[in-house]
């Protein structure tokens, strides 16, 4: 007897100028503020892990990254969570990090997780080696970000590889990317942004912002350079656990900028982890208003059972209940498709 | 050497126009190229372009240059082999994430491009790496491309 692979989910219909079937693609298009958050991946082989995760942001965020290797630490792949999360009904990004797999790799996870259902990818060029757990690890970066990106685009719109050699049944990839507008050199940050575009990003994932005035600068320029029509941007936020951890975060985590004003805001407060949520609801709340941002992102490394009363307080959701696995109810399928 | 590197960067336009001279002197001796046969010329050659280029810009011998759309930075001096922008992990004060004493490869790179009138190039999308290139010449890479173009050009 054949046994046939079980799925709990069916994939979503195809929809016309979409790139993909996901779920996050159709809320951003359709002009929905979305959320997006981080699933830190289990260290362990257990499935459950990964479905015991994702829960904890049930009917609040639009779509999970799952990290590849984030840090440069050794955790359960990217691909591997996203085709679990997948094949509940998820919306998974997959992170793919250039610092670990070869050009060669890297096609082979974009064709079996586009087979499985995947729909979001993530194009990074990943943490130097030497920030992780095995820093004695040979760093692969055969491509870099950019690279990747116009990779996947190749073989999803021109149906081949990177060689030229066919694709059967290209990936339907909803295609991301990485900006860090708080990291010098600050004048090339937008035109970066053109060029991670021109690659072809359809989706921009941002590293921590602290600095709201720092990001307006860097939209309102995206914007004059006719880049806001062209992709869709979520700023990354995150809340901060006390003032010792922020500043730990400054000083060893490549990327991450926290202004002094909210280091000390942080030490003042008697309940420091109420007030990191705090800022962070505040940050939303004024990021969501700029011009050109479709969404926000947050990721709480070892606070996700916060994200969702921090979507809830910042209220970005406007009564919306993404989906979830088991959601039936008919106002949370329909608002979403 | 880093101090030439640096030099380099700064003095970004007198290179791209010592490169724009260079390049017509280079394509007119395609023919001597030729007769001698490009095999046998590489090696003497790839010997000059790394001894010029090492000095100038830590040049990596990649075999495929782009200091034209990098500001005379060389790329493959990256911890991360990036060729199309920096990652976002460049220090405050500018400086690489992996090796904290040297300024970004970028920050030169678009410090250097600036100052170039092709300053446009550093928007063009690198394509990954040949390493199959790896350590052959890139200057006779280029004029025997150009010559290949140049001649099929004219045909049917
Ligand atoms: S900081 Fe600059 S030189 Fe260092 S790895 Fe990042 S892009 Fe490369």
């Amino acid at each position: 007897m054949i046994l046939r692979h079980e799925s709990h989910h069916h994939p979503l219909s195809e929809k016309a100028g979409h790139h993909s079937h996901g779920r996050l693609e159709r809320v951003l298009r359709a002009g929905k503020f979305a959320v997006t958050t981080e699933l830190a991946p289990p260290d362990s082989a257990q499935a459950e892990d990964v479905f015991e995760l994702a829960r904890v942001f049930d009917g609040y965020v639009d779509g999970m990254n799952a990290t590849d290797g984030s840090g440069a630490h050794c955790h359960m792949s990217s691909v591997a969570m996203c085709a679990l999360l997948t094949n509940v009904g998820y919306s998974p990004v997959m992170q793919i990090s250039c610092r670990d797999k070869n050009r060669i790799a890297i096609q082979g996870d974009v064709l079996g997780a586009a087979a499985m259902g995947v729909s979001n990818v993530l194009c990074l060029s990943g943490d130097g080696v030497q920030v992780g757990d095995h820093p004695e690890a040979k760093p692969v970066f055969d491509l870099d970000s950019m690279s990747l990106l116009a990779t996947i685009k190749t073989m999803r719109d021109e149906a081949c590889f990177l060689s030229g050699r066919k694709i059967t049944s290209p990936p339907k990839m909803f295609l991301g990317a990485a900006e860090n507008p708080s990291a010098p050199p600050f004048d090339f940050r937008p035109h970066r942004l053109a060029k991670k575009i021109a690659a072809g990003a359809n989706f921009i994932q941002t590293q921590y912002i602290f600095d709201v005035e720092q990001l307006r600068v860097f939209m309102d320029k995206a914007g004059e350079m006719g880049l806001l029509e062209k992709c869709f941007i979520l700023p990354g936020v995150g809340p901060l656990a006390s003032a010792k951890t922020a500043s730990w975060i400054r000083t060893n985590v490549p990327g991450v900028y926290i202004p002094d004003r909210i280091i000390s805001r942080l030490a003042g407060a008697s309940d420091q982890k109420n007030e990191g949520q705090k800022i962070c609801i505040e940050l939303i709340q004024q990021i969501r208003e700029i011009a050109g941002v479709s969404g926000i992102h947050i990721m709480a490394y070892r606070q996700e059972e916060a994200v969702a009363e921090i979507v809830r307080q910042s209220g970005v959701l406007e009564g919306r209940v993404p989906w979830y696995p088991g959601c039936e109810d008919q106002e949370c399928l329909e608002a979403n498709l | 050497m880093y101090y030439f590197r640096k030099w380099s960067v700064t003095h970004s336009r007198k290179l791209e126009t010592l490169y724009r001279f260079f390049e017509p002197v280079f394509m007119a001796l395609h023919p001597l190229w030729n007769t001698a046969g490009y095999d046998r010329v590489e090696k003497p050659v790839r010997i000059v372009e790394k001894v010029v280029k090492n000095l100038m810009f830590d040049c990596q011998m990649c075999g495929q240059c782009v200091l034209g759309s990098t500001g005379m930075s060389c790329p493959m001096n990256c911890p991360k082999s990036l060729r199309n922008g920096p990652c976002g992990g460049v220090r405050l004060n500018g400086h690489c994430e992996v090796t904290p004493e040297m300024v970004c490869v970028w920050v030169e790179a678009w410090r250097g491009s600036r100052n170039m009138r092709g300053n446009e190039a550093i928007q063009r999308v690198q394509p990954p790496v040949n390493h199959a290139y790896k350590d052959s010449s890139s200057w006779l890479r280029v004029v025997r491309q150009k010559s290949a173009t140049s001649q099929n050009e004219g045909r049917p």
